[in-house]
């Protein structure tokens, strides 16, 4: 029988393979942003998990502004993106310094 | 039985295109394989009973998130294979923290099923005699009637910001300006000139 444990066993190999993919992709901004959304993905299906199996349903709302936020920051962070291309015709990650952060 | 075959199907599809997303050579099969983890967390969802965020979850992350995707890595003429130099130096670190990461809620996990939880303490209810997209419905428009119109500014902010972002005003466009044609009246635009004969005009 499928339980609890095996949904969040998923979630969080997710959600590893995001963080990792933010580490071994360090140069590629594109394929940061797609690790993000894997993360916000295995969230997603973290709190759809609990809400199903603690009969709540806040968790499946939640997940929803979860959904809300994952799409604003895709618009934002590829608007970035075409800019920073646009004025430096690369989009190597490396040498963003133009901030002096 | 077709359940634990459905979730066993999905949740090594998802976790197999996590993978392929993060280690494609090419961004667009990258994008494609994220498609095709949207797609079988939307299943995982389905199988859980929350139709509805599946459903969000192809429309919203499939039809839109993805495919901005897609657009901007076709649209940007970029060298891909000279931003994978680093991928085998970064490979040890990231596994590192991947593995530290994964211990941890592994941990958090064991922890959390070996002790109680107060299932009294549940916020929102299922009601069983409602379809799942009733119940949010229900729930959303009037307890978190707020936070869904503050979700809908966060998107609006994001709509403004991307435009304002990557809009730019070019310089030497010839356009017309209609205001600017009709506040011309003829005393500006024409002068009667007495011309004497025999010197330049004056212009």
């Amino acid at each position: 029988m499928i339980g609890l444990q095996h949904y969040l066993v998923v979630s969080a190999i997710l959600f590893v393979m995001g963080v990792l993919g933010i580490f071994i992709n360090r140069k590629n901004v594109i394929i940061i942003l797609m690790a993000i959304e894997l993360i916000l993905l295995s969230v997603n299906i973290n709190l759809v998990a609990f809400s199903a199996f603690l009969g709540d349903l806040v968790g499946q709302v939640f997940s929803m502004f979860v959904l809300t936020v994952a799409a604003g920051e895709a618009a934002i962070g590829l608007a970035i993106l075409v800019i920073y291309f646009r004025g430096r015709g690369t989009i190597a990650v490396d040498d963003v310094n133009r901030m002096k952060g | 039985m077709i359940h634990v075959l459905a979730f066993y199907l999905f949740a090594t599809l998802v976790v197999c295109s996590g993978a392929l997303t993060i280690l494609s050579r090419n961004p667009v099969h990258s994008v494609l394989w994220l498609i095709l983890a949207f797609f079988n967390a939307a299943g995982l969802m389905v199988l859980l009973g929350a139709e509805f965020i599946a459903m969000l979850l192809v429309i919203v992350y499939v039809g839109a998130v993805a495919v901005l995707f897609l657009f901007v890595v076709m649209m940007l003429d970029i060298d891909f294979a000279e931003l994978r130099a680093g991928f085998v130096d970064y490979l040890p670190f990231g596994m590192l923290i991947a593995l530290v990461l994964l211990a941890e809620i592994v941990l958090g996990i064991g922890i959390w099923s070996a002790g109680p939880i107060e299932l009294a303490q549940r916020a929102a209810p299922v009601n069983p005699e409602m379809s799942n997209i009733q119940a949010i419905g229900t729930l959303l428009y009037t307890r978190y009637i707020f936070l869904f119109e503050a979700a809908g500014i966060v998107l609006l902010v994001a709509m403004i910001g991307a435009i304002v972002l990557t809009h730019r005003a070019r310089g030497g466009v010839k356009g017309q300006n209609i205001a600017r044609q009709n506040r011309r009246r003829p005393q500006d635009a024409v002068r009667n000139v007495n011309q004497p004969v025999g010197q330049g005009v004056e212009l």
